[in-house]
């Protein structure tokens, strides 16, 4: 991959910001449930890290797709999930339509303060009955005057109590299916919305994940973004840069958790000699090793595709797959070469097994990543 | 105020290092980085310049390499970097070092010169000092705290083993920081993407007045001696007095 020295220097960067800004934090975050995203935004914008592929007009950076991977790399090597998906949330997820599709007026009053750090952005799609079936969302925004009116609700959403704005997917005509779908950028201030519960998940503990209502919520109808009737459109496209945020910052999670492992079977003595001395042991951990191996420049190809211009929804979508199984895999393996203490909450690989299963099923299930590509590759009737 | 900031490049501490066979100097790879250490110093360098709208200059020697080192301090806002980079600097004494040092910082010009303490990988901690002397101005060393008094001068907060002592002098003056002096900054993604188009000026031995003499060289090399098991004391409620035993034994006590 080709890696500049620039990117190499980011990526140090962010090294320590995540060793000496994040991680100490990271136990007391867990218990709260709860982290600082606006403080830990802002001082992330301060350094440049928001917005990298932007537009500097709207608090971007002008960079290249490697600075995100570089970044979200870096970011997976944090000691918990749950930041680097509000992270993704915040610079990969809620704001990819708004910047490409948005108008400039939009952009000005939402994306740049996201980019700035002073407003936290969440993507609203998923509802109580449509989860990666999104064509099955029943959220809708009716036409009143210039305003829209919405209601519904949206469930399992990132950065719900703090976010200042959602990136909403609605209804917004009649028409069945995938077609009448409509982006709009509603301020959590509108009248009619409404935090209604924060969720208690398995995993991703610090990161404020809820269930979101709208109650005659109404918002200009300026607040659309891009074409109205092309939301769905727009959100799969979003779904696709969402996934490859994912998809980066597995690897070097499933990276770290190796090498952790490796490190405590080295000095684990177990019948007189350290458990690192088993093949059994070497050779589980240096295949899993090499699957994420491929993986990582499997997602190097898809970068390059991407910055190639080309359309990189089935590479994001192997990769997920890919990514949600091996992460799984590699967390249960890494626990389970622990033993007893391995499944003590003092022990990272707890942390760890819990915040990776995630993936398989956050943006985009295993099943239905499996659906996508099967249509892609024609395995279906 | 034009101030000049001793940094110095050397390998990633997080890789081993290796040694030259022959001349047993340490391998020198294209890829350093800025020692650690020195961040401090540009950190304090950058915040008195940016009270007085001055200029901070990085002056360093060492192989240029890719001057990936140099260019961690320039992202963290230096204006310029001046490195002397000669084949026949290889494996030079801390006064030749001093030497080369005070002559890219005389032909720069300069107030105030910032340093560390000491390298991380030649712990010499007397080359500071050295080019103070070259340079013909006060040392004040130590500082966990630098600042600019009413009239210009320079005053420190110098560490000592009880506290600190105030020490202060007019410029031109030459200033070694502590660990911890500051907060260093992080570098942004700007200062990052700008920094490679600050300007480097190399230079060699001759543009900075110094002719190179051989003072020192290395015999041999020994890897440090393995440490011997230690001795278990069991405790059976006695343990303290093996201890103490042991220890006036080896009169540490």
């Amino acid at each position: 991959m080709p890696f500049t020295e620039e990117h190499e220097h980011f990526r140090r960067v962010v090294r320590e910001f995540v060793d000496k800004e994040i991680n100490p934090h990271v136990d007391a975050w867990e218990a709260a449930g709860m982290m600082p995203l606006h403080d830990i935004f802002r001082s992330m914008a301060e350094l440049g890290m928001l917005g990298l592929e932007y537009d500097p007009e709207y608090g971007g950076q002008g960079a290249d797709h490697l600075f995100t991977v570089v970044l979200a790399e870096e970011f997976g090597r944090a000691d918990h999930g749950a930041l680097g998906m509000a992270l993704g949330v915040q610079v990969d997820m809620a704001t990819p339509s708004l910047h490409q599709f948005g108008t400039p007026e939009l952009k000005a009053e939402y994306l740049t303060p996201a980019m700035r750090g002073d407003m936290v952005a969440a993507i609203a799609v998923t509802e109580p009955d449509a989860g990666s079936d999104v064509a099955a969302i029943r959220t809708r925004a009716e036409r009143d005057g210039d305003e829209w009116v919405i209601n519904g609700s949206k469930m399992y959403i990132t950065n719900a109590v703090q976010a200042d704005w959602l990136c909403l997917l609605a209804r917004t005509s009649d028409e069945p299916g995938y077609g009448g779908m409509s982006q709009i950028v509603v301020p959590t201030d509108a009248p009619g919305f409404e935090v209604s519960q924060k969720l208690e998940k398995l995993g991703m503990h610090a990161s404020d994940t809820g269930l979101l209502t709208f109650t005659d919520c109404r918002v200009p109808l300026t607040n659309t973004i891009g074409h109205e009737g092309a939301g769905f459109q727009q959100q799969m496209a979003q779904f696709v840069v969402e996934r490859m945020w994912a998809n980066y910052s597995q690897v070097t999670g499933m990276e770290r958790a190796l090498r952790r492992t490796a490190d405590y079977l080295r000095q684990r003595v177990v019948f007189g000699k350290p458990l690192l001395k088993n093949h059994y042991v070497q050779y589980k951990l240096a295949e899993l090793a090499a699957e994420v191996d491929l993986l990582k420049h499997y997602n190097y190809a898809c970068a390059e595709a991407y910055m190639a211009g080309q359309d990189t929804t089935r590479f994001a979508t192997i990769a997920k797959i890919k990514a949600g199984r091996l992460g799984r895999e590699v967390a249960d393996w890494c626990l389970q070469f622990h033993g007893g203490i391995g499944y003590m909450e003092e022990t990272w690989t707890t942390r760890y097994f819990r915040d990776t299963r995630l993936v398989s099923i956050g943006g985009g299930s295993d099943e239905t990543m499996l659906q996508v590509l099967a249509r892609l590759d024609g395995y279906f009737a | 105020m034009r101030i000049a900031v001793c940094v110095k490049q050397i390998p990633d501490p997080a890789t081993p290092y290796e040694l030259d066979p022959d001349s047993h100097y340490v391998v020198r790879p294209n890829d350093q980085v800025l020692d650690d250490t020195d961040r401090y110093g540009v950190e304090v360098a950058l915040q008195l310049a940016e009270a007085t709208e001055g200029s901070v200059t990085l002056v360093s020697m060492s192989p240029s390499g890719n001057l990936q080192g140099i260019r961690q301090a320039l992202a963290m806002g230096a204006d310029k970097a001046v490195i002397v980079d000669d084949e026949s600097l290889r494996g030079s004494d801390s006064l030749t070092t001093a030497k080369v040092l005070a002559g890219a910082i005389q032909r720069e010009g300069f107030d105030l010169v910032i340093a560390g303490t000491e390298s991380t990988d030649g712990y010499t901690g007397v080359v500071p000092q050295q080019v103070a002397e070259l340079l013909d101005v006060p040392s004040l060393s130590f500082a966990k705290k630098v600042e600019l008094a009413e009239d210009g001068a320079v005053r420190i907060e110098r560490q000592t083993a009880a506290g600190y002592d105030v020490v202060q002098s007019a410029v031109p003056v030459l200033v070694t920081v502590t660990s911890g002096v500051v907060e260093p900054r992080y570098p942004t993604f700007k200062g990052i993407m700008q920094a490679k188009s600050k300007p480097v000026d190399t230079l060699g031995c001759g543009d900075v007045g110094v002719s190179p003499t051989t003072t020192q060289t290395i015999q041999a090399v020994e890897p440090v001696p393995a440490r011997e098991a230690g001795e278990i004391v069991e405790d059976d409620g006695e343990g303290y007095a093996k201890i103490v035993a042991m220890l006036e034994q080896v009169k540490v006590i």
